[in-house]
């Protein structure tokens, strides 16, 4: 990156003026988008905003680090950028609205500064404008970051949730929950169904808590160590686990871990698991009804 | 910078009243830093041996608490620090079950897998510093309604 | 889950409900506290008058269970075997019975349950002590 030199009272009449004419760029931004659509509710809150981002502004200039995103006057407003962002990125705007949105506070910015002077070719007046524009620059460099980082916390945020979604826990019977598990199991996701399986024992005062894997091809030993874990820690907590279901490669993984599979009682199929967790509570499972059979 | 949510600390390790306590504070900085709760009761469970540890074998000695960040990331790290023995075999004091204080064997190598983060430092003759860190999993806001 | 848990420097009470000794956990339990605990259960079952029908141990409280505590509750229920009672831990919760299992504990050969009711209930149909672990 070129480094650019800022002639320290440039810099200093650049603050002195965004700290004087702070009121009245305040109020023009209230009126560009970024503010207007943000502030709906009242003009004042608004311009309030607009006054701390100015005064920051000027902070920044006067400590000559013009073009460092790093520059302590960002910090106090960084929160407030950051609410007004993600604001309108929950209303569909992408990050590179947003960055058109903060470059068009520049020229209400830039009128004001022109106005400042009387002699249009002042070359004071040009330097002024030039360190106004790497500043401008800057702050959408800092709202571009704040963007981002609230992007990577929603996106964390729906990962959890869609981890908590793809792990129902049903209640298949009084006493019985399960969890049908489909598709590949990673290691943080095992841990949620680990979780909440453990969490749905409480809640409904289950005594038989099903582990079913049919739906699920392969399990690394990291997860198949998972599934142990959780029938351990159901046993613990006085619910019998049932692990049903179990393909003949994930059987091959837990051969391997050399985790004894006596000490886990596993069923073929869902359907066996529930019929095992009714009879030992002495409700009796009849077989089919002969009606098929006939049918042959 | 983010100003640290809690403030670090410095608790003595010299009796079972100590470790209670300790307990406690781990729970609650945890807690407010915005960990889940298993994730809570991990690390105080982790904080418990290790400063068990201190207490019988290195004839006690302090904690100090501090909340690290890492980029967005917050942590939480505690650093069990005693002027005893040391550890001779390091490698054996990692092994499940073997012991030397009449416990179960599972204080070091338990703590390890309970936490992410696990240095242990020892000198024989000047004693021993264990480090674990935890980093808060997921996005930085506290849950309100986590227990 | 916003005041602390209490501390309890002071013995766990044991409560005789009929021929069962029922003990109630809280908060955090002092080193101290559980090894007296493991002296006076054992006191009380070789000194009962009348046969003791069970020891039920109430965890539903208990936020977090470290190894010491582990070992205390591992050897209650090998002493009260030895002495011809069984020993029922109720209501561990779910992230103390994941910490548990991390950290190497299972505690196998521990009878386990829901809760107290269920544990009393799992007394109640059987009262003798299975000849094996």
């Amino acid at each position: 990156m070129v480094q650019h030199d800022t002639a320290p009272e440039v810099a200093e009449q650049l603050s002195e003026f965004l700290k004087r004419r702070r009121e009245q760029i305040a109020h023009r931004w209230a009126d560009a988008a970024l503010f207007s659509n943000v502030f709906t509710v009242s003009r004042d809150e608004a311009v309030e905003a607009g006054r701390a981002v100015a005064e920051a502004l000027a902070d920044v200039a006067r400590s000559g680090r013009l073009e460092d995103i790093e520059a302590p006057g960002f910090d106090t407003v960084r929160d407030q950028l950051g609410r007004m962002t993600s604001a309108r990125t929950q209303s569909g705007y992408t990050p590179t609205q947003i960055a058109r949105e903060v470059a068009g506070l520049r020229a209400p910015v830039a009128a004001l500064l022109r106005a400042e002077f009387d002699d249009p070719a002042d070359e004071r007046m040009h330097a002024c404008l030039l360190e106004l524009t790497v500043l401008m620059g800057t702050l959408r460099l800092v709202v571009l970051e704040t963007t981002i980082n609230a992007g990577e916390e929603l996106i964390a945020r729906q990962r959890q949730q869609l981890l908590e979604v793809a792990t129902p826990v049903i209640e298949l019977w009084e006493g019985v929950v399960a969890v049908p598990l489909i598709g590949t199991l990673d290691s943080s996701r095992s841990q949620v169904v680990m979780e909440s399986l453990l969490e749905a024992i409480v809640e409904r005062r289950a005594r038989y808590a099903i582990l079913d894997i049919t739906g699920v091809p392969t399990v690394d030993s990291l997860v198949a160590q998972h599934l142990m874990k959780t029938v351990a820690a159901a046993r613990l907590m006085g619910a019998e686990c049932i692990v049903s279901g179990i393909r003949p490669a994930i059987a091959q993984t837990i051969v391997h871990l050399g985790i004894d599979l006596g000490s886990i009682l596993t069923r073929a199929g869902l359907a066996d698991a529930l019929a095992y967790a009714l009879t030992q509570q002495g409700i009796a499972v009849s077989a089919r009804p002969t009606a098929g059979a006939d049918s042959r | 910078m983010h100003a640290p949510l809690t403030p670090t600390a410095r608790l003595p390790i010299g009796s079972d009243a100590d470790l209670a306590w300790l307990r406690q504070h781990v729970r609650q900085c945890a807690a407010d830093l915005g960990f889940g709760l298993v994730q809570q009761t991990k690390l105080v469970t982790a904080a418990s041996e290790l400063a068990r540890n201190t207490l019988v074998h290195g004839g006690g000695g302090h904690v100090e608490i501090t909340t690290p960040t890492d980029g967005a990331r917050r942590g939480l790290r505690l650093s069990f620090v005693d002027s005893g023995p040391g550890i001779r075999d390091v490698d054996l004091a990692l092994t499940d079950g073997y012991t030397t204080g009449g416990g179960l064997g599972m204080g070091l190598s338990g703590a390890k897998r309970l936490v992410q983060d696990f240095v242990l430092d020892t000198r024989p003759g000047l004693g021993t510093t264990v480090t674990i860190t935890e980093w808060v999993s997921g996005f930085p806001a506290p849950r309100p309604g986590a227990r | 889950m916003t005041d602390f848990p209490a501390v309890h420097p002071e013995p766990v009470p044991v409560l005789a409900l009929g021929d069962i000794l029922l003990v109630t956990l809280r908060g955090d339990l002092y080193d101290g506290a559980a090894e007296q605990l493991q002296y006076d259960i054992t006191q009380r079952i070789a000194n009962s008058p009348v046969p003791v029908g069970g020891v039920v141990i109430d965890l539903s409280g208990v936020e977090i269970v470290d190894s010491f505590l582990g070992r205390i509750l591992a050897e209650i229920a090998a002493s009260a075997r030895l002495l011809a009672t069984r020993t029922i831990l109720a209501g561990m919760r779910p992230a103390v019975a994941i910490t548990l299992v991390e950290l190497g504990l299972t505690l196998p050969g521990l009878a386990t349950a829901l809760d107290v009711d269920r544990a009393l209930a799992m007394l109640h149909r059987a009262p003798s002590v299975e000849g094996g672990a």
